[in-house]
């Protein structure tokens, strides 16, 4: 098997004592697309957002068990240095309204006080969004505000924001659920095009999502992981009952 | 239903929606009576040598409200000066907490110190200001109108930021921006038109303010930009003026309302272009 980039072992979260995501396991390897599904309230945000420890900014929310990022325990570690090493694209396109394009790019170095000289930041922003395939659309306009742009340009920039970074891997919460099926189409590929670069770890509640882009696929139900494994394998023939009634759209 | 029941309920709809109109004209009125009496009394004296030159002594023809328009503008930047970072602070800091022992206090002494009557906070400012100071001051003026510009600000401060997105900061608390840089950089900047509208309307409604003046910034018929001695203001010369004996001088009182109205509601209608023109578009 290649080699890890993320591994999460027997970990649990809950809100005030409700316990959301049970004592999960799981891998992410490197340059690869998993995705991660289950149907609605199953814990699949949580899980994803306990990953660069945004879980912990919810009151009297909590976590137990380890998630190693290069074999380092990130809850040893510097939660702002997590999240500038994990990478995350919200459900939602949210670009900072009161900034161009161009400094929606960089807003990883600029609010965080990074400075960095022209060129170095011309090319960082010409390489992220040529990554997240934006670059055409925008060259001629990157000094206008992000929050003119079209849902799926949106989001394209906000992926470009969070590669400008350089994760070590980049957490997309259903990327697509907003966005109508041509823009969704347009992320897809622009996914399979990313892996050969980053490590993606990808919510999805949509089943042909997760057959199309992903390597690996981890299927939640209620909290727990059912079943994780080639996306292949775990489409074609499931191990667990459950999967393969939730494959063939029995719940969710 | 009967036809004659239908044409009852109908006549009785018309006449409520009458009534409705009818009272919502009435409520328009006493502002343009207002503002009809001003422009017809006030236009007479106005010119470039009123706004720019001092009162002269009683009987003399002429002179102006210099001193006070210069006051007002001590008083009114005094007044920013104090309550601006301290009432978008609060704000701040409510938006953030929205429950918790704190915010709840906060949020109910901003409550009563809106209602407190605006003479009680001139005592105050005396009390604190003039009498250590030995002097009545335009700063004690300044700090008596921050005090009643507080609210407007705090309140204004927590609504703005109270509907910027939660997604907002967590894009950038998820781009590793620690939380003091989040608030500095990314929300209050994306709150920065509404938090303007605020201070803004808080200006419009300390400007005309007499009472929390009378012991604190006191007046002056002589220029002074000193913030450490007492100042004019357009309200307390429209006082003064307006309640002397003498002809001369109430169309002075009526000049000097006629700048402050239209200062006011100057700022009122650049409070509205600002919060239509520079939307933030989330
Ligand atoms: N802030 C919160 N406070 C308390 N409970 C929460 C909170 N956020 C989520 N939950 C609960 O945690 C459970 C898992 O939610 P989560 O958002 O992780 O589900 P999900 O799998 O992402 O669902 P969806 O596919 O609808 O996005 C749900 O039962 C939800 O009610
Ligand atoms: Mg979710």
């Amino acid at each position: 098997m290649e080699s890890q980039v993320l591994k999460v072992t027997n970990f649990s979260a809950h809100f005030s004592g409700n316990q959301v995501v049970n004592n999960v396991s799981m891998k992410v390897a490197h340059n690869k697309v998993t995705a991660l599904m289950g149907p609605s309230g199953c814990g699949k945000t949580t899980l994803l957002r306990c990953i660069n420890r945004m879980h912990e900014l919810i009151p009297e929310a909590g976590v137990s068990g380890s998630i190693l990022l290069h074999n380092k325990d990130i809850y040893r570690m510097n939660p702002i240095l997590v999240r500038k090493k994990i990478g995350m694209v919200f459900q939602k396109p949210n670009p900072f309204p009161t900034m161009s394009i161009y400094d929606n790019v960089i807003a990883g170095y600029k609010l965080n006080g990074i400075s960095l000289k022209r060129d170095e930041k011309n090319r960082i922003v010409e390489d992220s969004l040529k990554k997240s395939a934006l670059w055409n659309e925008v060259k001629d306009r990157l000094y206008k505000k992000g929050s003119f742009l079209s849902g799926g340009q949106q989001q394209r920039l906000c992926i470009a924001r969070a590669l400008a970074m350089n994760p070590d891997i980049l957490l997309m919460d259903e990327p697509t659920s907003a966005l109508d099926p041509k823009a969704t189409s347009h992320i897809e590929e622009l996914l399979t095009e990313l892996k050969n670069n980053i490590t993606i770890l990808l919510v999805t509640h949509n089943i042909a999502q997760a057959a199309r882009v992903s390597d690996f696929t981890a299927f939640m139900y209620l909290g727990n992981m059912v079943e994780f494994g080639l996306t292949e394998k775990l489409f074609t023939v499931p191990e667990d009952k459950r999967t393969e009634e939730y494959l063939s759209g029995k719940f969710g | 239903m009967t036809d004659g029941k239908l044409v009852f309920r109908i006549i009785k709809d018309r006449l409520f929606q009458a009534v409705v109109i009818l009272f919502s004209f009435a409520m328009i009125v006493p502002l343009f009576l207002i503002i009809y009496y001003i422009i017809r009394n006030g236009i007479s004296v106005i010119n470039w040598e009123f706004l720019v030159s001092l009162p002269k002594p009683m009987g003399d023809i002429g002179g102006g409200i210099a001193n006070a328009v210069v006051g007002t503008a001590m008083l009114v930047i005094v007044a920013t000066v104090f309550a601006v970072p301290l009432g978008v602070c609060a704000g701040i800091y409510l938006s953030e907490n929205k429950k918790g022992r704190i915010a709840y206090s906060v949020r109910l002494c901003m409550e009563i110190l809106q209602g407190v009557p605006s003479i009680v906070i001139g005592i105050i400012a005396y009390s604190w200001i003039v009498l250590s100071m030995g002097t009545f001051s335009a700063l004690s003026g300044g700090v008596a109108l921050a005090i009643m510009m507080l609210p407007v600000i705090v309140r204004a401060t927590e609504e703005t930021l109270k509907l910027i997105p939660e997604n907002l900061r967590e894009a950038s608390l998820a781009l590793g921006v620690p939380y003091s840089r989040t608030i500095i950089k990314v929300i209050v900047p994306a709150g920065l038109t509404g938090i303007l509208t605020g201070v803004l309307l808080g200006i419009a409604r300390i400007a005309g303010e007499t009472a929390p003046l009378l012991f604190t910034a006191f007046g002056n018929p002589f220029m002074n930009i000193n913030i450490f001695k007492p100042v004019d203001s357009l309200p307390m010369l429209i006082f003064n003026y307006a309640t002397s004996p003498y002809p001369l001088w109430h169309a002075m009182a009526w000049g000097a309302s006629f700048v402050l109205v239209v200062l006011v509601l100057g700022l009122n209608i650049v409070t509205k272009v600002i919060t239509n023109r520079w939307k933030v578009r989330f």
